[in-house]
C-alpha cells in the first residue's frame, strides 16, 4: 500500500485548499479601491502561477534534490507548447491529446539531452544543457520552421485539418467542452472574484504534479537523489549506479517542464520560440532559488513571487506614484517619486534583482528559510522541534 | 575446506616512477580476518583501492569468488559483495545518520538502480529497522536523526562502519577502522568486529594499532614500499626480523 504520513497528508490538504481558494485569496482588496491594482486574482495571472509552479516544481526535482543545475529547461517548455498547438492543428481544440503528447515529447527530448549532458557534472553540465537549449531555440527559428512556423510562432489557422472537431466543439482550447477562457464572476459587496475554468484546470493538474513530487521526495528514489547531491562518489562505493538515477530525475523534470509548456499553450493557443530562450531557463532557476531549492513548497512560492512582480509591480508607473504621494508637499512629492520610480514599473527587474541578492546572501534557503526562522522565533522552542526542522529543511 | 574469497594476483601499480605496488600476490581465505600492516606509504590503501575498482592496476588482476573484478565499475564490485569502509569518512554529510545507512541498505536490497518511487520510505520498514539495528551496533542509535556533518570524527568513523555492515558484505575491506577513535571507542569497535567474525564475514583490515591487529587477525600480511615482506599467522609475523626492520625504518623516517 502507498500512503502518506499524517504530516504529509495535512500538507497536501493545505496545498489543495490554497490552490482552490486562490481566486479568493489573491483578491484581498475591493474593486475600485486604490489598492485594487495589487489584486492578483485575475485568470491570466493565476494560470501563470499554477503553470510556472509546475515548471519550478519539476526543476526542483532535478536541481533541488540532486544539485545538478540545468540551464536549459526552457527547451522542454517550448517543446511542450509546440506539441499542444500541433494537436490543436491536427485534431482539434481539446487540450488532452496535446498535453499527453507534450509530456511524451518533452520526456524523449529530455532523455536525449540528459543522456549526453549527464556525462559531465558541475559547471560543464550546466553549459551543456544551456548549449542544447540555445541550439533548440535557434533551430526553431531556422531549420525547424516547418514545425515551428519560425518567428510568427505556431498557431491554428482556418485551413488546418482538425480532424476531431465536431460541429459544436468550442473554437478555443477546451477540456471536453469546458472552454478554458470561460469564467464565473462573483460580486460580493465591493469585491469581485473570478472563477476561471482554465485556472481550475491548471490548478488540478498542479495539485497532481505536487502530489507526485511529494511522493518522489519521500521515496527511496528521492533519498538516492539527495545522496547524489551530498556525495556522489560515495554512492559508487555503496553499490549504487548513479547515472540512471540522474537520468530519471532529469527526464521527470523535463516532463514537468513539457507539461508546463503544454499548459501555457492550453491557456493561449500559441507557441513561439522565445519560450525556449535562455532567459526562460534562467527564470526557473531564480524561482527555485528564491523560494528555496530542495524544499517542496519553495519553488512554487518562488514562481508565484516572480510572476506577481512581473505582472503587478510592473504596472506601477509614475502617475500611480504621484497619486500615492499626493499628500506630500509638492517638492518632496517629486523627490520621493523620482527616488522610487526606477524600482517600479519598467524597473521591476531592479527590485527583483535586489531582493534576489538579499535572499541569497541572508537566506540561502530562500523564502522557505525565512518562514522557518519566523516559525522558530515565534513557535515552539523545544530541542525536539529544532532538531526536526534541521532534518527536513523547510518542508 | 578453506578456499580463497579474494585473490590479488600479481598486481602491479605505479604512479609515475613510484612503484606503489610491485608483484602483490595475496589470498584471503573465507571467514578469516586478514590484516595488512606496514609503515606509511607502504601501499596498503592503494591495494584496497585496486580491490574496489577505484584504481586500475597496471598489470595483474583481482579475483573475487572465482570472478575477475578488475575492470568492473565500483558499484558492480560493491553489488557482488565487496564493501569498503573508508579511512577518511566518506559519508553523506547533509543527510541524517539513518539516511546515511539507508542508502547502502537500499542499494543492497534494490540493486544498483531501481526506480523505487512508488513506495515511500516509511513503507519499507524492514529496511529501516535493519539500518537502525546496525546504527545501534556501532552505538549511534540515539543520534539517528542528526545530520551527519554534525558528528565528531570518531562518530563519523563508526557511521562509516555501519554503512558498510548494513550491506552484509561477503568481503569487508576496513581501512584503519579505529584511527581517530578514543581507546574506549576502539575497544567497542574491536568487540563489534569480533562479533561480525562470528557471523562468518570475511574481512581485510588495514590497521596501525597493533593491539587491534593482534586481537582480530587470523593472518597478517606486511607491506613495505609496495612489496610483501612477510605473510603468515600473527606469531610468525611477530618474530620476523624483516618486519621489525621495516617498522623501525619506518619509525625513523
Amino acid at each position: 500500500m502507498t500512503r502518506l504520513s499524517r504530516q504529509d497528508s495535512l500538507f497536501l490538504l493545505l496545498v489543495v485548499f490554497l490552490t482552490l481558494a486562490t481566486p479568493i485569496l489573491l483578491q484581498p482588496f475591493p474593486e475600485g479601491s486604490s489598492l485594487a491594482q495589487f489584486n492578483a486574482g485575475y485568470p491570466d495571472l493565476m494560470q501563470r502561477f499554477a503553470i510556472y509552479g509546475i515548471f519550478a516544481m519539476g526543476f526542483n526535482i532535478l536541481f533541488g534534490l540532486t544539485g545538478y543545475l540545468s540551464f536549459g529547461h526552457a527547451a522542454f517548455l517550448g517543446v511542450g507548447s509546440y506539441s499542444v498547438v500541433w494537436m490543436y492543428k491536427l485534431l482539434g481544440f481539446n487540450v488532452v491529446p496535446g498535453l499527453i503528447l507534450a509530456v511524451i515529447t518533452s520526456g524523449i527530448f529530455a532523455l536525449l539531452i540528459g543522456y549526453i549532458s549527464l556525462r559531465r557534472s558541475g559547471i560543464y553540465f550546466s553549459i551543456l544543457t544551456l548549449a542544447f537549449a540555445q541550439m533548440s531555440y535557434n533551430l526553431a527559428y531556422s531549420v525547424f520552421t516547418p514545425l515551428t512556423n519560425g518567428e510568427t510562432g505556431l498557431q491554428v489557422y482556418g485551413k488546418d485539418p482538425q480532424y476531431l472537431m465536431g460541429p459544436n466543439s468550442p473554437n478555443s482550447p477546451h477540456f471536453f467542452g469546458l472552454a478554458m477562457i470561460d469564467s464565473v464572476k462573483l460580486h460580493l459587496a465591493g469585491w469581485e472574484f473570478t472563477f476561471n475554468i482554465g485556472y481550475y484546470f491548471t490548478a488540478v493538474i498542479a495539485i497532481i504534479a505536487f502530489y507526485i513530487a511529494l511522493r518522489i521526495f519521500r521515496s527511496p528514489f528521492g533519498l538516492m537523489l539527495r545522496a547524489i547531491k551530498t556525495n556522489r562518489t560515495r554512492l559508487d562505493y555503496s553499490g549504487v549506479n548513479t547515472r540512471p538515477y540522474m537520468l530519471t530525475a532529469f527526464v521527470i523534470s523535463g516532463m514537468y517542464a513539457g507539461l508546463a509548456g503544454g499548459l501555457l499553450a492550453a491557456m493561449d493557443p500559441l507557441a513561439g520560440a522565445e519560450r525556449m530562450q535562455w532567459t526562460a531557463s534562467g527564470e526557473v532557476v531564480l524561482m527555485t532559488i528564491l523560494g528555496g531549492a530542495g524544499t517542496l513548497m519553495g519553488p512554487i512560492l518562488g514562481a508565484g513571487f516572480i510572476k506577481y512582480f512581473e505582472n503587478i509591480f510592473s504596472k506601477i508607473n509614475e502617475s500611480v506614484l504621484h497619486d500615492w504621494f499626493g499628500w506630500l508637499p509638492h517638492g518632496v512629492q517629486d523627490f520621493v517619486v523620482a527616488v522610487i520610480n526606477p524600482f517600479v514599473g519598467e524597473g521591476w527587474h531592479l527590485t527583483l534583482g535586489l531582493i534576489f541578492v538579499l535572499v541569497v546572501v541572508f537566506l540561502p534557503g530562500g523564502i522557505m528559510e525565512g518562514f522557518q526562522r519566523i516559525w522558530k522565533a515565534f513557535g515552539r522552542k523545544s530541542v525536539d522541534s529544532s532538531a526536526q526542522t534541521e532534518l527536513n529543511p523547510a518542508e | 575446506m578453506e578456499n580463497a574469497v579474494l585473490h590479488v594476483a600479481d598486481v602491479h601499480k605505479s604512479f609515475g616512477g613510484l612503484h606503489a605496488l610491485s608483484d602483490i600476490d595475496l589470498q584471503v581465505m573465507e571467514g578469516t580476518t586478514h590484516a595488512i600492516i606496514g609503515p606509511n606509504g607502504a601501499g596498503k590503501s592503494t591495494l584496497l583501492n585496486v580491490c574496489i575498482g577505484r584504481l586500475a592496476p597496471d598489470s595483474g588482476a583481482v579475483v573475487f569468488d572465482g570472478e575477475v573484478i578488475t575492470g568492473k565499475k565500483p558499484y558492480e564490485i560493491n553489488q557482488m559483495g565487496v564493501v569498503r569502509v573508508f579511512q577518511t569518512p566518506e559519508i553523506f554529510p547533509d543527510l541524517t545518520l539513518l539516511q546515511n545507512v539507508l542508502v547502502p541498505a537500499f542499494a543492497k536490497h534494490d540493486g544498483a538502480f531501481r526506480f523505487n518511487a512508488v513506495k515511500s520510505l516509511q513503507d519499507r520498514k524492514d529496511i529501516a529497522e535493519e539500518a537502525e539495528l546496525w546504527l545501534g551496533d556501532v552505538g549511534l542509535a540515539a543520534k539517528k536523526d542528526l545530520v551527519a556533518s554534525s558528528l565528531s570524527r570518531g562518530d563519523k568513523r563508526r557511521l562509516e562502519l555501519a554503512m558498510g555492515l548494513v550491506q552484509r558484505p561477503r568481503l569487508l575491506l576496513l581501512d584503519e577502522p579505529t584511527a581517530g577513535m578514543s581507546r574506549h571507542d576502539t575497544n567497542s569497535t574491536v568487540d563489534l568486529l569480533k562479533k561480525i567474525k562470528e557471523r562468518g564475514m570475511t574481512k581485510v583490515i588495514i590497521e596501525h594499532d597493533m593491539h587491534v591487529v593482534f586481537s582480530l587477525a587470523d593472518r597478517i600480511t606486511v607491506l613495505a614500499q609496495g612489496q610483501i615482506i612477510a605473510d603468515g599467522t600473527p606469531d610468525e609475523v611477530k618474530g620476523n626480523p624483516k618486519v621489525q626492520e621495516a617498522y623501525l625504518g619506518g619509525a625513523h623516517l
